[in-house]
């Protein structure tokens, strides 16, 4: 029994530390900026087009759905409230996160992990230069920018998704729609549709850079990394979905 | 030349990764002026020593001196001051693929800049001034020169073979001119005329620049190279030295212990099974 949790205690400890390292660098000099550009670039405009695509065609689907179900109670008026309150809650941060894991969660650990196997990161460390203050924490301080941006950004289109369909399909009107919209979201939902991804970002920047930083064995051993990175990101963002919903849940 | 001084100490290391013992009390004295050539098989932990001894791998048991000072429970911050006075040439070349060959040649000089700029509260006379960039570029071509590269500067390594990226983990690796140098396989995987070349490069810097090395390799030649040759500058290629072997040591490892160290005599009058599989005569 011990033994099978060794391996993940162990882990999580490793995790935490790496987490502690890549924190304390904020405040430690030398600081790279051309890095953290180039990631902001990589991670946040690289993923636009996802996070645009995927933000769309969920708003799309709710309002289909939504506009389906509150039809039956003879509220599809109400449509664009729901379809605004579930996109800044739940899914926008959610679904956007579970993307940008898929694409850079796995993309830092299989470009962190072919440089740990070809030793360019035994290098780096031999030429004085720390790499956790050089890969880590600018892959952290780039997603923690770029995760909120996108994240609103697939909010909005999201919603433009749901009207596209509240005008086609139900025939609302465009302005009943949008106003609907605004009504419905209060501060609250903002604060928790802009903390979510933010707290995402850690994970799928840090995951990402932990598999590919203990990557062995070689070329298999990236493929290896970054799967468990892609899947790991995902399923801590399932879970921290829920905690951070049920806290705001019970406080408001 | 003095052969007194120890420039590199191991004191019964051990180095264990979860269950593997990688290095099994090893000791060793490299002393200023002498080149080590480490021979054994795949897995026999030859690449953790090179990696030990400058800290990238930590041992579980025992004292590696480095420079003088003790450097296993050194923090990695503590570590950067020392390990840039060691050269490393490590076995997958390590060259940094996002960035050009000036640039990877460049990267000894600059971090060290930005790494002694980055120091506070420390007296400031004794950190080297920055250099103008100027001085870093001939120093890259003067490196690059020396491994007869000078016209890949803006090219990328994997545009380059791989007896040309070995050449220009060389020059990053000899740019700072550090006293130590390490060469984990440097011949590996390299058609015998390559092989060769890669062996006069190391073997110039040792005759010219007066380096210590530690030599990994799995080619006999290599070591016998390095064992009965100088560098002639004249014409650049090697020529027979009888004083060179009393400077160059031989170590075999197997399975994580050093089993065999002594002279290239020693090692060929060898009577060990696993030690004179090493060992070609031709
Ligand atoms: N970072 C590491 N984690 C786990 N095991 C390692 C690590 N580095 C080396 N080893 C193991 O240590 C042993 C010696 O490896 P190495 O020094 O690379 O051999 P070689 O003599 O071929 O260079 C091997 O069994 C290898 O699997
Ligand atoms: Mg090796």
């Amino acid at each position: 029994m011990l033994d099978i949790l060794k391996g993940p205690v162990e882990a999580t400890q490793d995790f935490m530390i790496l987490t502690g390292q890549a924190m304390r660098n904020l405040f430690r000099r030398p600081h790279y900026l051309d890095d953290v550009l180039i990631q902001m670039d990589s991670i946040g405009f690289g993923s636009l087009f996802v996070a645009v695509l995927t933000g769309f065609f969920s708003g799309a689907v709710m309002g289909l759905q939504m506009g389906r179900a509150l039809g039956q109670y003879g509220q599809t008026s109400r449509t664009g409230e729901v379809v605004a309150i579930i996109l800044v809650r739940e899914l926008g941060p959610a679904l956007t996160a579970l993307m940008i894991a898929g694409r850079n969660s796995s993309g830092i650990a299989s470009e962190l992990g072919s440089m740990r196997v070809t030793e360019q990161i035994d290098a780096m460390r031999a030429l004085g230069t720390d790499p956790i203050q050089k890969l880590v924490t600018p892959r952290m301080i780039a997603t923690a920018v770029m995760l909120p941006c996108l994240t609103v950004i697939a909010d909005f289109v999201g919603m433009i998704g749901g009207w596209v369909v509240a005008i086609l399909v139900y025939h609302l009107p465009t302005r009943q729609y949008w106003t609907s919209c605004w009504q419905a979201l209060e501060w609250s939902d903002v604060v928790q549709g802009l903390l979510k991804p933010f707290i995402f970002s850690f994970v799928v920047s840090l995951i990402g850079c932990y598999y590919g930083l203990r990557t062995t064995g070689g070329t298999q051993g990236v493929g290896r990394a970054t799967t468990q990175a892609m899947v790991t990101a995902s399923v801590l963002i399932f879970i921290l979905t829920t905690f951070i919903t049920k806290i705001f849940v019970a406080t408001t | 030349m003095a052969q007194n001084d120890s420039i590199l100490r191991f004191e019964n290391v051990s180095v264990t990764f979860d269950t593997v013992e990688a290095l099994k009390d090893v000791s060793f004295d490299l002393k200023e002026g002498q080149t080590r050539i480490i021979l054994g098989a795949a897995g026999s932990g030859k690449t953790v020593l090179l990696k030990t001894a400058i800290a990238l791998d930590c041992p579980s048991a025992g004292k590696v001196i480095l420079f003088g000072q003790e450097i296993q429970n050194l923090r990695e911050q503590q570590l950067f001051d020392i390990r840039r006075r060691v050269g490393i040439l490590f076995q997958e070349g390590a060259l940094f693929d996002s960035m050009t060959v000036e640039r990877n040649v460049a990267y000894p000089l600059i971090s060290l800049r930005t790494a002694s700029e980055s120091k506070k509260n420390v007296d400031r006379s004794k950190d080297k001034p920055a250099e103008p960039t100027q001085s870093i570029r001939e120093r890259i071509q003067q490196a690059l020169d020396f491994v007869e590269l000078g016209q890949t500067l803006k090219q990328f390594p994997d545009e380059l073979s791989g007896g040309m990226q070995r050449r220009v983990a060389i020059a990053r690796a000899v740019v700072a001119q550090p006293p130590l140098l390490l060469y984990d396989s440097p011949t590996a995987g390299l058609d015998p005329i390559t092989a060769h070349t890669i062996v006069t490069l190391i073997i110039k810097e040792r005759d010219l620049d007066n380096t210590t090395a530690l030599v990994v390799t799995h080619r006999y030649q290599d070591g016998n190279l390095a064992a009965n040759f100088r560098y002639n500058p004249d014409n650049a290629q090697l020529e027979p030295d009888p004083t060179a072997a009393e400077r160059t040591i031989f170590m075999v490892m197997r399975e994580g212990k050093l089993v065999f160290e002594g002279s290239q005599r020693e090692l060929e009058a060898s009577t060990d099974d696993y030690v004179s599989k090493f060992v070609k005569r031709d």
